[in-house]
């Protein structure tokens, strides 16, 4: 088990890197400490499996460097770094039974017997897979298959970090639900370092302590499930965590007030001198719709009920505005301005998040 | 729900069966019939039962050119089977211009017709004027592939692997492109060794081409005749007479057509339950492993 250092790391796919844009990967700096778990969050081509891939080895970083505690492993191969790595598709031995998949890493360091055995068969019962410890496992359907993947990532006790690829895609969702509750479980039991990969947010959310938001090549946030949600620092956060979004409204800001169109609200802060591309953000959560006409006048296009909750489509000047509203709440002739919650406003320049 | 009959839909097959007819059954049959007659010449025939087969069946002659066939086919399989794994094993993966001229170069043998490839060999092994030979030649060894039968075999045997292992590799080539990264990369996650990544990634990934071009190499292999016509003619005396040459020998060498056309009928029918019994065995072996 161990701290991973990531330092100055960048990877490009290209021979000559020159610009920024030619990076996957942009430079990065960060720690994953040890025994904790971590989701990597994002859009697909945003370089969460370079990133991914970079860690276990399997690919060299164009710079900078890894560390696992305190020593530099990025010259190191894979065999030699004991990391364990389940891939999005299921990767299994064909002509090898269950037990034997299961027992390949274990027999390749060369561990007795009398170990392999308990130990496959612990994780045989952890992922579900004892009655069919006998089986070849070309005769295993695609998420069987993974479980056993998931399994081999999991049978080495002694790994530095277990780095997960979107391991769920090909699992049903009721099974989905299961193997990820026991994943959090035994990240609780083991404390091994985990990075989970993948652009679904309620995986990512549900799985980690901790959540790494990439975007294009960029982490652009790094926090609990709670401050991604109240606090987005970059309106890609806002917008990709939360079903719907976070509202992304254009806005000029002086002082104390931010204007939209020529509507004026007034904000819990002042801020100074602000440059750039000036946005609002607040979560449909936050919007009320009220009937008062000194707050902000939309035109409501359509209201989608999803069963417990209610989502009204609205526009304000050509600005999309979603709202939540409670199931049971009523929407009269007259509810046709919305306000917003001052305390979940939050002011963007170009992207980023401005603290008052 | 009430099925129409339209027997007109005969005909629908009438251009297949033609075709079949002239391209198969016409010509075995002539076979069949030149195989249990006889003739003394001016196109009188007479019955002579399974005579001829049972001339054959016995015949030392026969036994002798399958027993070389066999150890033949043999050899050869266990050369190129082997040497077309490694080769395709150690082939770029990656495309690009070099990977492009290294298939180039090696499906270059399969290109050449198979008589030209005997003459080639024929040339580049003789000991006055052939490169190969006439370097042996110099070195001190005492080669000559037109007395000597061992190096007539080898020759042979050299010529085979240079013409044919090509199309192992490329088979098995086309196997190992399927395999997806992903399992290279599980393998070094895993700790695999490089035997291992052979025997549990690359092995089972092939064995469908691999069968194929073990059942290919088989056949082509237990027909051979024009490379070794052209540079032994089947000598020195009957050292690589293969059954092929012998069957030609006997049919127009000597103009038994009776019991050539035996002979004919015996060889094929050895041929399709070799690979009958290859064929079952692929397709069991397949189902035994699941899927």
């Amino acid at each position: 088990m161990a701290k991973i250092t990531l330092s100055n790391l960048a990877h490009s796919y290209q021979k000559n890197p020159e610009t920024e844009n030619d990076y996957a990967l942009k430079t990065l700096n960060h720690v994953w400490e040890d025994g904790a778990a971590y989701a990597l969050l994002g859009p697909s081509g945003c370089g969460k499996t370079t990133l991914l891939n970079i860690i276990s080895g399997l690919l060299k970083p164009s710079k900078g460097q890894v560390l696992f505690n305190e020593q530099d492993v990025t010259e190191k191969k894979t065999a030699e770094r004991n990391i364990a790595q389940v891939f999005q598709f299921p990767v299994v031995y064909d002509t090898m039974t269950v037990y034997e998949n299961l027992a390949f890493p274990l027999k390749n360091r060369n561990l007795k017997p009398a170990y392999i055995e308990s130990r496959v068969h612990e994780i045989a019962r952890i992922i579900d897979a004892e009655d069919i410890l006998t089986k070849k496992a070309k005769e295993l359907t695609a998420d069987i298959k993974q479980k056993i993947s998931l399994g081999r990532g999991l049978v080495r006790e002694d790994v530095n970090a277990i780095l997960f690829d979107e391991p769920l895609t090909v699992i049903d969702p009721h099974m989905k639900w299961q193997l990820r509750t026991q994943l959090k479980a035994l990240h609780q039991n083991l404390g091994h370092t985990m990075i989970y990969v993948t652009h679904d947010q309620t995986e990512a959310l549900t799985f980690a302590d901790k959540v790494v938001v990439m975007s294009m090549g960029v982490v652009v946030q790094i926090g609990t499930p709670e401050e991604l949600f109240e606090k987005p620092q970059h309106t890609f956060v806002g917008y990709f965590i939360g079903s719907p979004g976070m509202n992304i409204l254009n806005a000029d800001v002086v002082g104390n007030k931010a204007i939209i169109g020529n509507h004026e609200i007034i904000l819990n802060n002042g801020y100074k001198n602000l440059q750039g591309k000036l946005e609002l953000g607040i979560r449909p959560e936050y919007v009320r719709l009220t009937d008062n006409p000194d707050d902000l006048p939309i035109t409501i296009n359509r209201v989608e009920d999803v069963g417990h909750y209610k989502i009204v489509r609205a526009t304000h000047q050509g600005q999309d505005i979603n709202i939540i509203l409670k199931e049971e709440t009523g929407i009269s002739e007259n509810m046709r301005y919305v306000s917003f919650d001052k305390a979940r406003t939050n002011i963007y320049t170009d992207d980023w998040l401005v603290t008052p | 729900m009430r099925k129409t009959t339209n027997q007109k839909a005969w005909f629908m097959v009438l251009p297949m069966l033609v075709l079949v007819a002239f391209s198969a059954i016409i010509p075995l049959m002539t076979v069949v019939n030149y195989s249990v007659q006889d003739t003394f010449g001016n196109n009188e025939f007479f019955w002579v039962g399974l005579e001829w087969f049972e001339e054959i069946l016995a015949s030392e002659r026969v036994h002798d050119a399958l027993i070389r066939q066999i150890i033949f086919t043999l050899i050869i399989l266990a050369i190129e089977v082997p040497l077309g794994i490694f080769v395709a094993l150690n082939m770029p993966k990656k495309s690009g211009l070099w990977t492009t001229l290294c298939l180039v170069l090696i499906a270059l043998p399969l290109l050449i017709p198979w008589n030209v490839v005997g003459t080639i060999w024929q040339i580049f092994g003789r000991i006055d004027i052939g490169l190969l030979g006439y370097m042996l030649d110099q070195l001190g060894f005492d080669y000559n592939y037109t007395q000597d039968a061992t190096d007539a075999w080898i020759t042979i045997i050299i010529m085979d692997v240079w013409h044919w292992t090509s199309l192992v590799v490329l088979l098995c080539y086309a196997g190992l492109k399927s395999i997806p990264d992903a399992y290279y990369q599980a393998a070094k996650i895993d700790q695999a060794s490089r035997w291992s990544i052979f025997r549990y990634i690359e092995l089972p990934k092939m064995k469908g081409v691999l069968l194929i071009a073990i059942l290919l190499r088989f056949m082509d292999s237990f027909m051979i005749y024009t490379e070794p016509f052209v540079v032994t003619g089947g000598g020195p005396g009957n050292a690589t007479t293969f059954l092929s040459i012998d069957l030609v020998k006997m049919a127009i060498g000597q103009f038994d057509l009776g019991p050539a056309a035996a002979f004919s009928l015996i060889y094929f029918l050895v041929i399709l339950l070799i690979s009958w019994v290859f064929y079952t065995v692929m397709v069991q072996s397949d189902k035994g492993a699941g899927a």
